[in-house]
């Protein structure tokens, strides 16, 4: 045992590089990820937006889209449906009513779900059906793209 | 007195309802366990979404939103969460008188409220008192997810943001233990408690774009999660009942048939004295 503490095992507070952050992605029905990584890169409502662990504390809605979440060899992608993104120096959650890797993705439902939504924008009817079809597309269309790429 | 062969048949019918009776103690038990994981895996998303919200308002200076501004109420919702199925003792009566009652003493005229109600029973009640019924959803699975009532909680939200009602009241049976369960009534919108957290504020945040377009984002985000935590709740609660229910006429279905097993015998002894008394008595008469 050393009897008095290395300096240099201690952290230094405030100007060290934290490597990685933390990420968890919850959903109502319960946490679908939660790992260590370098890099988020999301798609937030005015922009896409890359956080680096250090980063100030944020709050930012998200778009339908994909989170690519950059671990050390390789890269996670996560289908979300909105949400939010909540930022703390060395943990990132990210909030969304569904949350899908894309091994959990059915593709069937989310092929029918898109048919569904074009059939229902086509015919056109009040506001709310409208906005709801649109926003059921872009999770299917979301969906799809996860998958395939 | 009753037959010896209606006694039998009596004491086997009483014995296959105590039967079904036990197997849907059992069934509900094990839903039971499943509801609660089920309402467990929701709570770190909802831990987590109520700290944003409360450390939001905590941190905002004049935090005007439409979701959180108490408006004169024109018309109440209320959101009543029974289940499809009876047989779950009394339930879904006790909500339900909690909410019938709520709203004859609360209103005198039509206008002014409407019922939204998930689960047969409760659409059911509500339909045949000729209250309005503005939304409904019926047969939920036994754990639900929350994909399947997204729909019903945001149309929910959205009848609040489009001043179709300017209040929303949930009525639950909520879980406390398997062997309790109480009736609750919560009001959703508009958000009013929020920031009373008296926990004090960790992290000053950024917001991107700004406060006010995170709000529009979080706040039915948020008042969508109130709901679906109340629901598996009821849930858990539907089930806990229903075994409690189950139980209590299992036991009852055990008490009879004991009741009826001492008429039965003392039936057979009754009938088996008579016989040797007849046999005695016609010995005597041969003598």
């Amino acid at each position: 045992m050393v009897p008095f503490p290395l300096p240099f095992l201690i952290p230094a507070q405030g100007g060290v590089r934290l490597k990685t952050l933390t990420v968890s992605v919850v959903t109502p029905d319960g946490p679908v990820l939660e790992d260590s990584f370098e890099m988020v890169s999301c798609k937030a409502e005015n922009g896409e937006l890359g956080i680096l662990p250090g980063h100030i504390p944020l709050v930012a809605p998200l778009t339908i889209s994909a989170v690519r979440l950059k671990g050390e060899s390789d890269t996670e992608r996560v289908a979300v449906s909105g949400g939010f993104l909540e930022v703390r120096p060395e943990k990132v959650t990210i909030l969304a009513q569904s949350a899908e890797k894309p091994s959990e993705i059915d593709v069937e439902r989310a092929r029918k779900a898109k048919e569904r939504a074009e059939r229902r924008l086509k015919a056109k009817q009040d506001d709310v059906d409208f906005r709801r079809a649109e926003y059921a597309l872009k999770r299917a269309i979301n969906r799809l793209k996860v998958v395939n790429d | 007195m009753a037959s010896l062969r209606d006694i039998k048949n009596r004491i086997n019918s009483t014995q296959k309802t105590k039967q079904i009776t036990n197997a849907m103690h059992m069934v509900s038990a094990s839903k039971m366990n499943k509801a609660e994981s089920g309402a467990k895996s929701f709570v770190p998303y909802s831990e987590k979404i109520q700290e944003v919200v409360s450390e939001i308002a905590a941190s905002g200076e004049d935090l005007e939103h439409p979701m959180l501004q108490e408006r004169e109420v024109k018309k109440t919702a209320y959101f009543v969460i029974t289940s499809d199925r009876g047989l779950a003792g009394a339930f879904n009566s006790n909500v339900l008188r909690a909410a019938y009652r709520t709203i004859q003493e609360r209103h005198n005229s039509k206008d002014e409220y409407t019922v939204i109600v998930a689960g047969r029973i409760g659409r059911d009640f509500f339909k045949k008192r000729n209250i309005p019924i503005a939304n409904e959803i019926v047969g939920l699975n036994d754990q639900p997810n929350f994909s399947e009532i997204k729909d019903l909680t945001a149309e929910t939200v959205q009848m609040f943001i489009d001043e179709e009602v300017d209040e929303i009241n949930l009525f639950y049976n909520h879980f406390i233990s398997a062997i309790s369960q109480e009736v609750t009534s919560k009001k959703v919108l508009p958000l009013t408690d929020l920031s009373d957290s008296n926990k004090k504020v960790t992290s000053e945040y950024e917001y991107e774009p700004n406060q006010h377009q995170i709000l529009d984002v979080l706040l039915p985000q948020y008042a969508e999660s109130l709901i679906y935590g109340a629901l598996l709740d009821s849930k858990a609660s539907e089930h806990a009942s229903r075994m409690t229910a189950m139980r209590s006429a299992t036991d009852n279905a055990n008490e009879l048939i004991d009741d009826l097993s001492l008429q039965y015998n003392r039936a057979r002894q009754a009938s088996i004295t008579q016989e040797i008394t007849e046999i005695v008595g016609g010995a005597a008469a041969q003598e």
